[in-house]
Formats: structure tokens, sequence, C-alpha cells
């Protein structure tokens, strides 16, 4: 696989480490003069100096022939226009930005800069994996697929405990795929009996998540949402 | 016409001030408090005395630019000093607040162009200079 990798910062070059380690073959292209000298010496070839937003030096560095162009630099702005320009000029299959502020997330959206990943995102999930206040965790949403992954804490009143999975009539375009029980998680058979305190992971069609809480979790509805 | 202005540098604070004067209302954003100077300069009145409307903010920040009033304008002018901070504030204002008419200042032919070809009114004044020098340094032969 051939990845472009705009912005030669401490993401950048991890990635493109990572990336190089697996045998990929990597272009960096860092705008700053000082990072590129800095790191020129470690990346030799994989390294270029220039503006990633100017088209001329995203075609010096081959992006016609690019699988995947990643955008990382601590511009939105920029890794906007890159990941657009990619995606629009060069038909670029597979794109990946950099959000750096959380506020941005929506512009990235509005013009189909997808995935986003923001670090301050993927922390506050973390924060709500590991402080379960509201009882659902939002793991997985996978946009293009349209498709979301949910986990709920089953809770002692709720409808599903002391049931089989066979027997649990959830919505159309829901289905249980993981049941983690006293720290260790299994996939569901149909005989499973769910308990209280389980969690449950759930693949969902969008829209869904708000009918769940009512199977698993039903008095945590409030606080969910 | 109600026309929003973001980025009053010197395109941007002269755009502004001849759009006021000829009569349509006009309101301007910008992160620098300091840049309001640039309309008052030359003027007998202040900016906001003459009727403009001036607004300090990123044009990022969505709050900012509704304050600015953009939900209600006609005109959407995108000249701050980021090639790809105009490109992607005009495209917001085009497909969020569906404003009719986007102009943006790209300093890149190549942006430019290819923005241009995308549904962005672009102008680049690079490229007028590199067209006006270059009638200046090979006049076009004389038709016979």
């Amino acid at each position: 696989m051939y990845a472009i990798i705009a912005g030669a910062g401490k993401v950048g070059r991890n990635l493109a480490r990572e990336l190089i380690s697996k045998e990929h073959e990597v272009t960096l292209i860092e705008s700053s003069r000082v990072t590129y000298l800095a790191n020129e010496d470690e990346f030799e070839h994989n390294l270029q100096y220039g503006d990633a937003t100017e088209l001329w030096v995203l075609e010096r560095a081959g992006i016609q022939r690019a699988d995947l162009v990643i955008a990382v630099t601590g511009d939105d702005e920029d890794n906007i226009l890159v990941c657009q320009v990619a995606k629009e000029k060069y038909l670029c299959d597979r794109i990946i930005a950099r959000v750096n502020n959380p506020r941005n997330h929506d512009h990235f959206k509005l013009l189909g800069i997808q995935p986003a990943v923001s670090a301050t995102d993927l922390i506050l999930r973390l924060i709500e994996h590991e402080v379960p206040r509201y009882g659902l965790v939002h793991l997985l949403a996978l946009e293009e697929e349209r498709l979301e992954i949910i986990e709920l804490e089953v809770t002692p009143d709720a409808p599903t405990v002391g049931e089989k999975v066979v027997d649990i009539q959830l919505p159309e375009g829901s289905l249980i795929i993981s049941v983690l029980r006293g720290g260790a998680g299994f996939v569901p058979k149909a005989d499973t009996v769910i308990e209280a305190g389980d969690e449950v992971l759930l693949v969902l069609d969008p829209g869904l998540e708000e009918s769940m809480t009512a199977y698993f979790a039903p008095n945590g509805h409030a606080a969910a949402f | 016409m109600f026309v929003l202005i973001v980025g009053a540098g010197r395109l941007g604070s002269s755009i502004a001030k001849s759009a006021l004067a000829s009569g349509h209302q006009v309101s301007v954003l910008d992160l620098d408090p300091l840049s309001h100077e640039r309309l008052d300069a030359g003027q007998s009145k202040s900016w906001e005395d003459s009727g403009g409307q001036f607004t300090v903010g990123t044009a990022l920040e969505t709050e900012a630019l509704i304050q600015a009033g953009i939900e209600r304008a006609d005109v959407f002018i995108a000249s701050t000093a980021g090639d790809n901070t105009n490109l992607v504030i005009a495209q917001i204002a085009q497909k969020r607040f569906n404003v009719e008419k986007a102009i943006v200042r790209v300093m890149d032919p190549a942006r430019a162009e290819w923005y241009g070809q995308q549904g962005l009114q672009t102008i680049c004044p690079t490229k007028i200079a590199i067209e006006m020098f270059e009638r200046t340094l090979a006049p076009a032969p004389v038709e016979a």
C-alpha cells in the first residue's frame, strides 16, 4: 500500500514509522523547514519538504497512485484541504483527517472529510468507558456503513434479565454481538441467559440506541439522554 | 444586499468600505480587534457611525459567523490571509448557511483554478499580477 502523510509532527512521524515497519510505502510531507531538517536523517527519501496543500507538492509525492492519504498537520483547514483535494481531485479512495479542535468536527463532516479523528474525542470516549455514568457507551460509529456499536450495562430491573438470547425480541436492525461477564467477554449463543450486571455489546442501525435502554437498562434511560 | 466579509486586511477592509459607500449593508469579521482601525482609516466617521458592523472572532467558529450575521448574508467574501481558511469557510457559508454568493480570495493559482471548477467563485490576485507582468514584458504582436 502507498500512503501519503501530510504533517511530520509527532503523530505523522509515528504513523510513518508504523507503516514503514509493516512494509508499506510512505511519503511524509512537512512544510516547516526546521521540522523537515530535524527528521531528514531518519526518514530520508520518505520525507519531502513542502506545503501539502499545494497541488504540485502532492503530485510530486505521487498522489495519483496513493492508496491512502492521511492529513495530520496542526491546522484543521489544511487537513480539510489536503483530504478534499485527495478525494475529489485525485480520486484517492481512502482518506483520514486529524481534527485538532473538536469544535471543527462538524466542518469536516459537512465537507465530507471522513473519517476525521480527534484526540479530544477519543479521550472523552475513554472517560465515558471508564466512568460509565450514562449506562450506555458509544463504542464505534461506522458512518459510511451506517452502523453503530454500543455497550450497555444490564440493570437488575431490565426485562431481559433471565431471558435467553433467542427469546429476546429486539427491534429490526439490532443484534447482540458480545457479552462481558465477570471480566471476560464471549459471543452469546441462542441459549445464553442474560444476567444483571452483564455488559452487552450491540451492533445497531443508526438511531436505535435510545430504544435499547428499555431492554437492558430501563432506569438508565433518563440519565442516558 | 447584506455583505459579510471575513478578514479585514488590505483587501477585505477596502472592499468593506466601498461596499458600504455603495449603500450595501456590510458586516466584517476578523480575529484581530485592531484590524478595526483599517476600517476607520481615511474616513471622516467611524465604521459603526457609518453603519458598518464589526465582529471579533475566527471564521471557523460557527457562533462568530452567526453573530456577524451569516444567516442573512446575500454575499460572503473570504479574504483572510490563509488560502485554505478562505476555501473552507466559503464552503461552510455555501453548504451550511446557503449563502447565495461566496467569493474567495486564493493566492495560489492552482488551488484557485480547481476550486473555481468546483463551484466556488475564486479570485486569484497572483494570477492577475502574473498576467499583467506578462503583458508588460511581451506585448502582443500588432494585428495586421
